[in-house]
């Protein structure tokens, strides 16, 4: 790396055109459709538009109007609550499939693809998948049904007390594998010589975990934190796929809400305010990436 | 050659336990050890099979006849075989044409994508550029932007270019909001090329597009594949995008017509099935065929 960097600056200073070209273009490709549309979702959200007249300013309105919507306070919970369970149990299943499926052995190969094949699927096939699943005639209600527990079962999307979770097993299903794969990559980092001086000490395998394994897989667990978070703010397609955020609003989150707010009741200032709130709540991690990116570019 | 190593560390890693797990063997095989491994195999396959129930649950439903499901119920074991279902969603239900929408956007954009940021990280991680680690910070902190804040000004922005419910603004939108991202992960795979190899090709008179086609370009080819194979399926997956700046159903990829299907046949089971299993065929296909480009493509991009 160093002697790229000495390399570097041996280089001439003159930059040919060609090459600022090269930086201009995709640049600019990403500043037309999303620096400048960023830009205008934050202004928009001071006004009240329908999207025929033309936009009016309104400064704070929306965002004091949430303050006393009830849907709003839903789905800022219910993102909240998604954020911790299914980014806490991405993690945490992720980590334990990639510690039980670590070590190179026979029939690993087949393991590992089992788990991370959800991760190609779309979110909206995923949910669909889940679905049929979910149905009051149903392969859970059946198995329910064959192992004594009749009396669980549930029309698991229809009910208010269950879609959220519901809603959240499949987001779960195709991320594990995803969130296995990195940490499978920071296990690997690991140098085996601790884990062999460890165990010449005596430690216990809790001891391993919790002195070794965790505080080495600390760059990883960032990492996660950031896919994690960006990817549960990011969650809609298996919601919208679901339940709409229904019913009666028990399984909305805000990328749902604003959705509907925006482009079925057409109020669009008001659902740009609810996705500068999405914003607002991802700003520490997404700075939080750039500056570990930045350090890195070094 | 070096650039090989950096993109395919699954590789490396099976060489360095291998010797470890040939030496086993040659030990008498203690039974708390044989018992560790059946716990692991137990285990290991129980999770598979739980894992893999729900495409096996959809493959099966996708081949029974609308009467077995309504008879019997979508959670039963099949009592028919039929492909009526795949016929229904690949002809009455459109996905066809989804399918070829679908490829007609994310072909485009993979390669505009690409090609894009590779120039983009060329410039920006072999040349002194003034500001250049502003400039890359700036595309990567435009890709994690949350999606909701572009979506009405981009529907908006598509309409007043006339490209509303076309697939050029589809692909328009894919390319400027994921091309930060790629940049970012090119980048960091062309700085570690060594200069002296950029500076020999200097000294023989080549021009920036020259080393940018015939050297950089050539050696970043593992980074490049891994980051096709998982646009691919990102791009080809996407739902929200497409809601967002096409609105005719005739346009839709298949994705969001999978949706349509959704409405238009609900409680046809098999159908539905069927449409999910054309839906994920393109991306599962491209799993299975470039798998280890994939899992590399996804620890690429996590910056440590």
């Amino acid at each position: 790396m160093a002697l790229t960097g000495s390399a570097r600056r041996s280089r001439a200073t003159r930059v040919p055109p060609v090459v600022l070209a090269f930086v201009l273009v995709p640049l600019l490709a990403e500043g037309f459709w999303v620096f400048w549309p960023a830009l205008q979702g934050f202004y928009l959200s001071l006004t009240s538009w329908d999207g025929l007249a033309a936009p009016k300013f309104i400064g704070l309105g929306n965002y004091s109007e949430m303050l006393h919507d009830a849907v709003f306070r839903t789905a800022a919970v219910n993102t909240v609550l998604w954020l911790l369970l299914f980014g806490g149990l991405s993690a945490a299943l992720g980590l334990g499939t990639a510690m039980l499926l670590q070590k190179e052995r026979r029939g690993i190969g087949f393991y590992r693809a089992a788990l991370f094949l959800p991760v190609v699927f779309s979110l909206v096939a995923t949910a669909l998948v889940w679905q049929a699943m979910y149905q009051p005639d149903g392969l859970i209600n059946n198995v329910l049904g064959a192992v004594g527990l009749g009396g669980w079962k549930h029309a698991w999307l229809a009910d208010q007390d269950t879609a959220f979770y519901a809603v959240i097993v499949p987001a779960l299903w195709r991320q594990v594998g995803y969130v296995m794969v990195l940490y499978l990559a920071g296990l690997k980092g690991i140098d085996p010589v601790l884990y062999e001086a460890a165990k010449v000490d005596g430690a216990t395998r809790w001891q391993q975990f919790r002195h070794i394994t965790l505080p080495q897989l600390r760059s990883v667990n960032a990492v996660v934190l950031s896919v994690i978070v960006i990817d549960s703010l990011r969650s809609f397609d298996v919601v919208w796929a679901l339940t709409r955020g229904g019913p009666y609003h028990s399984s909305e989150l805000l990328s749902t809400y604003m959705y509907s707010t925006a482009f079925q009741s057409l109020r669009l200032g008001y659902g740009s305010a609810l996705a500068v709130v999405i914003f607002l709540l991802a700003f520490g991690v997404i700075v939080s990436y750039l500056v570990r990116a930045f350090r890195e570019a070094d | 050659m070096t650039a090989t190593h950096t993109a395919a560390p699954a590789e490396d890693t099976e060489v360095r336990t291998a010797p470890r797990e040939t030496a086993a063997p040659r030990r008498p095989l203690l039974d708390g050890r044989r018992l560790r491994t059946a716990g692991f195999h137990l285990s290991a396959a129980a999770l598979s099979a739980l894992w893999l129930l729900p495409i096996v649950l959809v493959l099966v439903t996708s081949t029974r006849t609308f009467d077995d499901i309504a008879a019997h119920g979508v959670g039963s074991m099949p009592h028919s075989f039929s492909l009526d279902g795949f016929r229904q969603a690949w002809v009455d239900g459109g996905q066809q044409r989804a399918l070829v929408n679908s490829m007609l956007v994310t072909l485009p954009t993979v390669a505009i994508s690409l090609g894009l940021a590779s120039m983009a990280a060329f410039a920006l991680s072999r040349y002194d550029l003034p500001l250049r680690r502003v400039l890359l910070l700036l595309m990567l902190g435009g890709n994690l932007l949350p999606p909701q804040i572009l979506l009405i000004p981009v529907s908006r922005l598509s309409e007043v270019l006339g490209i509303y419910d076309r697939l050029y603004a589809l692909i328009g939108v894919q390319v400027g909001f994921g091309v930060g991202f790629y940049v970012f992960v090119l980048h960091g795979f062309m700085r570690a090329i060594p200069g002296e190899i950029q500076q020999a090709a200097v000294i023989d008179g080549a021009g920036p597009w020259q080393i940018y086609w015939r050297i950089i370009l050539p050696l970043a080819r593992p980074a490049l594949a891994a980051l096709t194979a998982l646009s691919f399926t990102w791009i080809f997956n996407d739902l929200l995008w497409a809601i967002t700046v096409l609105r005719t159903d005739s346009q839709m990829p298949v994705t969001a017509s999978l949706i349509g299907l959704q409405g238009q046949y609900v409680s046809m089971w098999n159908v539905i099935a069927a449409g999910s299993v054309i839906a994920a065929a393109p991306t599962v296909a491209v799993f299975l065929r470039f798998q280890r480009h994939f899992v590399a493509g996804l620890n690429l991009g996590a910056v440590k």
